[in-house]
């Protein structure tokens, strides 16, 4: 593999890791907010890196442009700001180690295949939609009826009380 | 003849190909970048000088709407304006609030104009003029369109101002609110193209009936509803008049912009001509027949000035909204999101559907008239009758 190859995937790791890290280490909320909004689109230069053109722009739509409006939102309108640090939270930390040590787990026992990646037909937009509608299609309605019964719910939450 | 023709029509692609001929020395990377930088460099150029005539131009239709004179002091018939303007927003003081955050204050502007750009890339200007042709390509421009909302966030809460922060919220609320109708009518255009990209929904628009009606999408009864509705939330997502509520200067200041100055606001002012010309580019794209010529023998002009000239109609009909209309008020722009836009953008779909299902006959041409008027009478006489126009009720600012 040339170094140009590998250029792409390295500047975008750089950038996913910074935005992550720093989501996790700023003290501003609203500013690790906006780190994170980097990470996602991180995410989705991967994807498109990875030739899943349709994927990488889905993240942008509902990582960047509704969950992570939804998340400033939340901030904004939830508390002013975080007081001092009460300490480090060992519970937080021992959740973390937690759930390292069953990635690192599951990674160790992962074997890569080896030699050559097997050649897979490009996954275009006209092959996600023919797969959603025919192979998929219990899922992707049953996932039709929990969005609606949500949205529902959410209505039904905000309505102005009729007095 | 034809060759000159088609020399004409295809002249900047020859342009591109003689520029790229001269680097046949260099690596096929180097040949790759150096076409990339070209294709950003001329989408660049095009639309700031399209900025610069419009602000110009804009300016002198409204004067001629209200009966005045308009800028004519600047160079002939005022046509040095931008200049003028241009140099003025860059000597400008750039002043920064106590309070703002820095970072996010300065980074605001950026996040703006970035996405508004990267939109106008998947636009086919032209036979062969994509400067960025990708399967997906409407999907792209919705996905970078959903990044300004974070931007007008940033903007308006980086200010530590409560108007911008109004503005901001006001923005937020009705352009995620119609970015609904916006994708939902687009739905219909690439049901019956069958595809993602926009070269190939310009395509899809290609022939003639009769040698001088238009295949084009708009001419039939859902493609014209699906445009209206299109246009409309188009003028929204653009913050045009009379949906310019996160500005509202009589109310907000500016909105998001209040604590811009100088170049910082001049950047957003682009970012706002930019989304314009994207959004009402993308109507040509889908409804409007793309760079096709209205009839067949007018075929011999070059494809892009037919592209430039629909925009140019597009962007003329809003200047025009804009002289004419009355500022709408934030709770009318919702409710005609969610009880009308929507409701008429879901009708789109099914019409299209009935029209693709008798295969575009005259049948079909009918059937889809009556479910879209039918739904349209329907839907007025309902949102009519509940109107009550008794005094406001302030469920918050009492």
């Amino acid at each position: 593999m040339s170094l140009l190859s590998i250029l792409p995937f390295v500047v975008i790791a750089v950038i996913t890791l910074a935005g992550a890290l720093a989501a996790a280490t700023l003290p501003n909320l609203m500013h690790a907010a906006l780190s994170l909004v980097l990470s996602f689109l991180g995410v989705a230069a991967f994807f498109i890196l990875l030739g899943a053109e349709f994927v990488g722009l889905v993240q942008v739509i509902v990582y960047v442009g509704a969950v992570a409006v939804l998340i400033v939102f939340t901030i904004l309108l939830t508390r002013p700001a975080v007081g001092p640090g009460k300490g480090r939270n060992w519970s937080g930390v021992l959740v973390a180690m937690a759930v390292l040590a069953g990635l690192l787990w599951a990674l160790a026992r992962t074997t890569l295949p080896a030699g050559q990646p097997i050649a897979i037909a490009p996954l275009t937009v006209l092959r996600i939609g023919q797969t959603l509608m025919t192979e998929y299609i219990w899922p992707l309605q049953a996932v039709g009826v929990v969005l609606t019964a949500a949205l529902v719910g959410a209505v039904v939450l905000a309505m102005e009380e009729k007095r | 003849m034809t060759r000159v023709i088609d020399g004409l029509d295809q002249i900047f692609v020859i342009a591109k190909a003689f520029l790229l001929s001269l680097l046949a020395w260099a690596p096929d990377w180097v040949v790759q970048v150096v076409s990339s930088f070209v294709n950003i460099a001329a989408v660049l150029g095009v639309f700031l000088v399209l900025f610069a005539l419009i602000s110009v131009f804009e300016r002198k239709i409204l004067a001629r709407i209200q009966n005045r004179y308009g800028p004519n002091r600047v160079g002939p018939w005022g046509l040095l304006q931008p200049a003028a303007d241009g140099i003025k927003m860059l000597v400008k003081e750039d002043i920064v609030p106590g309070g703002a955050d820095k970072a996010v204050h300065f980074l605001a502007p950026i996040a703006m104009v970035a996405p508004a750009i990267l939109a106008l890339g998947v636009i086919p200007y032209g036979r062969n003029m994509t400067a960025f042709s990708i399967d997906a390509g409407i999907l792209f421009f919705f996905a970078v369109g959903s990044a300004t909302e974070l931007a007008v966030f940033m903007a308006g809460w980086s200010s530590n101002n409560k108007y911008s922060m109004l503005g901001a919220m006001r923005a937020i609320a009705q352009m995620v609110s119609y970015e609904l109708p916006l994708v939902v009518t687009v739905l219909p255009v690439v049901m019956i193209a069958g595809s993602l990209s926009p070269d190939r929904i310009v395509d899809a628009q290609s022939g003639y009936l009769l040698e001088i009606i238009p295949k084009w999408f708009v001419l039939t009864p859902w493609g014209a509803a699906a445009f209206l509705l299109f246009f409309t939330a188009g003028l929204v997502e653009s913050n045009r008049t009379p949906f310019d509520l996160p500005e509202g200067e009589s109310e907000l200041v500016a909105g998001h912009m209040t604590e811009y100055s100088g170049f910082k606001y001049a950047t957003f002012f682009m970012a706002e001509y930019f989304g314009m010309f994207a959004v009402n580019g993308m109507a040509v794209t889908l409804f409007l027949g793309g760079w096709h010529a209205p009839c067949a023998f007018l075929q011999f002009i070059p494809s892009w000035i037919w592209f430039f000239s629909k925009l140019s109609v597009l962007l003329f009909t809003c200047i025009w909204i804009r002289g004419t209309l009355p500022r709408v008020r934030i709770d009318q722009t919702m409710k005609l999101a969610w009880t009308f836009m929507l409701p008429m953008a879901f009708t789109c779909v099914i019409s299209a559907a009935v029209w693709h299902f008798n295969s575009g006959g005259i049948l079909g041409w009918v059937e889809s008239l009556l479910i879209v008027a039918l739904v349209y009478a329907g839907l007025s006489q309902m949102l009519g009758a509940r109107k009550h126009l008794s005094v406001r009720t302030y469920r918050f600012a009492e």
